[in-house]
């Protein structure tokens, strides 16, 4: 999958300011933007899934234009048909964990129903072995349980790419490393295409096929060492 | 007693229909003034808060020279669809509503912004468009809170009376609501009629109150 990203965006609060520019163009099915925290990723992966409007510039996913500031392109999230995982998975804490999963199946004004049939629900009920907690709410699961949940609700509509912010961060470590199994196996035998942001090295091992390094706002050079790169963050 | 009967069925239509409008009126402003930045926000803010400092009698003034027949508003009306609010029961929901209306939309907007804007976000993603995402995320979550208020609105537009008086008076089975005719019962030496008035009120708030309490945010898990 090819992902362009051309992007500028200046925040302000107060008298600070942080300047966004990013400039990265991959093509693969595993994508990794690792940077420290505050280097702009979540901004960035926010812009992909139209959740924040870049300044100017655009952004190209799979050959469909998402964002163009000259041409005044700028599709709706909920036209880019991504997946996106929330570090902290933001699923609906009045809805069950079946309701969470149909979610985006349902159009319309009323949340799915609490015995929502549904194959594809049903599918991913089982894939994350979920089906004896269908019926309970977000609050009753385990931290693991939650990110299955999420992954089966972002999965569920067949997204054209997935894109997950600090998938791991919020797992204890022995979780951290099943976890991050199983999400690897998941998107080989899937084979839905990835952005994965994070600042942890242990996932640039295991996702990193294409890795680009964000710091202070902006790409590092591709040339460079992402190590190096962040050097400085090491003393932080 | 069947005054008693009439004047609480008054003031039960009253602040119903004081309490619907104030449902819709009070969710709509509590949801603009929590989402949408625009200058003099927080005066509007003050400004809509005042009914419930003010004295009634004050506001029940200010709604006379709006809406009386010599007010804009009130000869406006009167012209052009020949509707006379002074002395009517529609009067007293104008009344009503006016004076309850903080007590709505003030818990709509801290429960609007109490609400995780991911959450609206996670659905937008996942392709609900934006008035699912009001109905199915933003409202759901907001609900207990703006329930809350609502009920303690019904509570006080039925006790509604400085405001009620000036602009709808007092007529017996037309206008007379339960509040209105205690102070009637009162001043006519009726001890009787005012001490059934009086427990049939108490006993009407009470159950509000109590009905407010259990919904009140965070006594049942977040479902």
């Amino acid at each position: 999958m090819e992902l362009e990203i051309d992007i500028r965006k200046t925040l302000r609060s107060g008298k600070r300011s942080f300047h966004l520019d990013v400039r990265l163009r991959s093509s693969g099915q595993r994508i990794v933007i690792y940077g420290p925290s505050g280097s702009g990723k979540s901004l960035t992966l926010k812009a992909v899934a139209g959740l924040m409007r870049p300044d100017s510039g655009r952004i190209r996913l799979g050959g469909t234009t998402l964002f163009d500031s000259r041409a005044g392109i700028d599709l709706a999230p909920q036209a880019r048909k991504v997946a996106y995982l929330f570090q902290d998975y933001a699923l609906f804490p009045h809805l069950t964990v079946r309701q969470n999963i149909g979610f985006g199946l349902t159009g319309g004004w009323l949340n799915p129903r609490e015995n929502l049939c549904h194959e594809a629900v049903d599918y991913w009920l089982g894939a994350f072995h979920l089906e004896h907690l269908a019926h309970q709410f977000p609050a009753e699961l385990s931290g693991g349980q939650r990110q299955r949940t999420a992954l089966a609700r972002a999965l569920v509509a067949h997204p054209r790419a997935l894109l997950l912010d600090e998938p791991f961060a919020a797992l204890d470590p022995a979780l951290r490393v099943r976890m991050r199994a199983e999400l690897d196996e998941l998107q080989r035998r899937l084979e839905v295409p990835m952005v994965l942001i994070t600042h942890d090295e242990d996932d640039v091992a295991a996702f990193g096929e294409h890795v680009h390094c964000l710091r202070d706002g902006q790409i590092a050079d591709p040339g460079m060492d992402c190590s190096e790169a962040l050097l400085h963050d090491a003393a932080d | 007693m069947d005054m008693a009967w009439s004047a609480l069925g008054l003031s039960l239509k009253v602040a119903g229909w004081a309490t619907a409008l104030n449902l819709v009126l009070g969710v709509g402003v509590g949801l603009l003034l929590a989402r949408v930045r625009f200058p003099g926000r927080d005066l509007l803010d003050t400004l809509l808060t005042l009914p419930m400092v003010m004295p009634p009698t004050v506001l029940g003034y200010y709604l006379l020279v709006v809406l009386g027949r010599r007010g804009w508003l009130g000869s406006w009306l009167q012209e052009s669809f020949g509707i006379n609010l002074i002395f009517t029961w529609q009067g007293a929901v104008i009344a009503a509503t006016i004076v309850a209306f903080p007590l709505v939309f003030k818990p709509a907007r801290a429960a609007f912004e109490a609400v995780d804007g991911q959450l609206e976000q996670a659905a937008r993603v996942l392709g609900v468009a934006e008035i699912g995402v009001f109905f199915r995320v933003t409202l759901p979550l907001a609900w207990r809170g703006i329930l809350a208020g609502v009920l303690l609105a019904f509570a006080r537009a039925l006790g509604e009376f400085g405001a009620t008086l000036m602009i709808a008076g007092s007529i017996p089975g037309k206008t007379q609501t339960l509040s209105v005719a205690v102070y009637e019962a009162v001043q006519a030496g009726q001890d009787e009629v005012a001490n059934t008035l009086v427990l049939i009120t108490s006993a009407v708030c009470i159950a509000v109150l109590m009905t407010a309490g259990r919904l009140a945010p965070g006594r049942i898990a977040n479902r």
